[in-house]
């Protein structure tokens, strides 16, 4: 069963554009991605739109398909009905490059600004020794396929620029998380998630959880816990004065 | 490095959609709910605190309880004690009201329902917010935000308190309509309360060896199944404790006098 799809999809390059109006075929089983393909194919060669796996892994083809941030490849067409105009857009967060295609050079950036895996100077490589229970926590964050569509869907950045540069936004601080909860990470991580990459900041709206494809509970499993342990440091008296105490 | 407005170069080159979002869905449906809910909440919540019909043997509404005032009733003092002693004039339930509202007002999950559905920041996913600026919890007064896990301290005393008031209405009148409401309110406030972020941080999230501590990480096992529900327990509490308060409240007034009430 095919039938004649409408679209409207975000042509321009460096934010100036427009939202052009399209009719193209699709065919049963197709997704978004398979459509605009074939838009590519048969009227718009020149349509920028960045693509790898095709199977929701690599993270290429993050996109806003009727406002939402989606994978296009993982959006399937027999979730819209026919008459229903389809609107295809650029992620909202990042500078435009071409049509469909934005440059996500900014979590690049947030990403080089996080310290990597410091282990105790005292254990060499092939020393560690982990139970799985201890690192599991941590493997849920390693799911993240960095479609950025979690720093794309984000508030903080997404309707206030200026925050860029103090804010590392959902899948860095996630990061963050992962890192202070290894077992063999020394590294002090929780000021300065807190201080330089603006944990503060998060105000938990799910969002970011809401639109992962990997499922991940970003919130959860790793903000809302990340918050916590700077409360432990900044915040909390007590555990401040156990800390004197019994010297940990 | 240099700060940027919205209105900077580096905003311009995002795409210049002139709309607050493209989403076709009913994305206002769920704030707009949560915005009547709370505000329901708010307003029975008021009208509670001071309604003077609080008790009636073996029954103590919610919003009351504990009472530790001279000005309550015998029955109604928690251990039969009034360490407040009678200088308290205003209703009994203002003098606890901080501990489970605190604990409400600074919940992860209420956090995001009131940002959303009161503040619009953001309203719903993808959807623009209308402020200028976004500051979110790095300073006063949310920064006090942080303050939750000793309002946690605080739910777990009133999620005892409620639970002693329950079994006591249990051994006085099993047979009481009132009795089981208290009971289901009571279960359904401790599962609310056990189920806290930071409930789940202070049992053994704070732990990066999980394999050195057993028993906290069941305990933190066990917590993280409640906490996966940390929503629905938060509502299905929310409104079980007013309906078990505004049923005893009628018991009281003598409005519900059915014999098993």
């Amino acid at each position: 069963m095919s039938y004649k799809g409408k679209f409207r999809v975000w042509r321009g390059e460096g934010g100036e554009g427009r939202l052009e109006d399209f009719t193209v075929e699709v065919n049963e089983g197709e997704v978004v991605l398979d459509v605009i393909h074939r838009l590519q194919a048969t009227q718009a060669p020149d349509l920028a739109v960045r693509w790898n796996c095709k199977a929701g892994k690599c993270g290429s083809c993050s996109m806003e398909i009727n406002g939402k941030p989606r994978l296009g490849c993982m959006t399937r067409m027999s979730t819209f009905t026919e008459d229903e105009t389809i609107t295809v857009t650029p992620m909202r967060t990042f500078p435009v490059i071409k049509d469909l295609v934005t440059d996500v050079s900014y979590n690049y950036q947030k990403a080089r600004e996080i310290p990597s895996f410091t282990p105790p100077k005292d254990v060499k490589p092939g020393e560690y020794r982990m139970q799985q229970i201890d690192v599991e926590r941590s493997q849920e964050f390693r799911k993240c396929i960095e479609c950025f569509m979690c720093n794309n869907v984000c508030h903080v950045i997404r309707d206030h620029e200026e925050n860029k540069t103090h804010f590392a936004g959902p899948r860095f601080l996630m990061r963050i998380a992962e890192l202070d909860m290894h077992p063999y990470d020394v590294a002090d991580r929780k000021d300065s998630a807190q201080e330089d990459h603006g944990l503060g900041y998060c105000n938990i709206t799910k969002c970011c959880t809401e639109v992962c494809p990997e499922h991940i509970k970003i919130t959860d499993n790793a903000l809302i816990p990340m918050k916590e342990r700077v409360v432990d440091r900044k915040y909390d008296p007590l555990v401040w004065l156990g800390n004197k105490i019994f010297r940990r | 490095m240099t700060q940027q407005t919205a209105e900077s170069p580096a905003r311009k080159q995002r795409a210049q959609l002139k709309v607050r979002t493209l989403r076709t869905d009913r994305w206002w449906l769920a704030p707009a709910l949560t915005f009547a809910g709370l505000t329901f909440f708010l307003i029975y919540g008021f009208w509670a605190i001071f309604d003077k019909s609080y008790f009636v043997e073996p029954y103590i509404a919610p919003f009351s309880s504990p009472c530790l005032t001279t000005a309550c009733p015998e029955g109604a003092r928690l251990f039969g004690w009034a360490p407040i002693g009678d200088w308290f004039t205003l209703p009994p339930g203002l003098i606890i009201l901080g501990l489970p509202a605190g604990f409400r007002f600074t919940c992860y999950y209420y956090r995001k329902s009131y940002y959303r559905s009161f503040w619009l920041s953001p309203p719903a996913c993808a959807v623009g917010e209308p402020h200028k600026k976004y500051t979110g919890e790095t300073r006063l007064p949310l920064v006090i935000q942080n303050v939750h896990r000793y309002f946690f301290y605080g739910a777990i005393l009133i999620g005892a308190i409620l639970s002693y008031d329950a079994i006591l209405a249990l051994i006085h009148k099993p047979a009481g309509l009132g009795t089981w409401i208290l009971l289901v309110n009571a279960a359904l406030i401790v599962l609310y309360t056990l189920s806290c972020h930071s409930c789940r941080h202070i049992t053994a999230g704070r732990l990066n060896h999980f394999s050195k501590h057993p028993l906290r990480y069941r305990a933190w096992t066990f917590v993280s199944k409640l906490n996966a529900k940390h929503m629905q327990l938060a509502w299905a509490s929310l409104f079980s404790v007013m309906i078990a308060d505004f049923y005893v409240r009628m018991v009281a007034k003598g409005v519900i006098t059915f014999p098993f009430a």
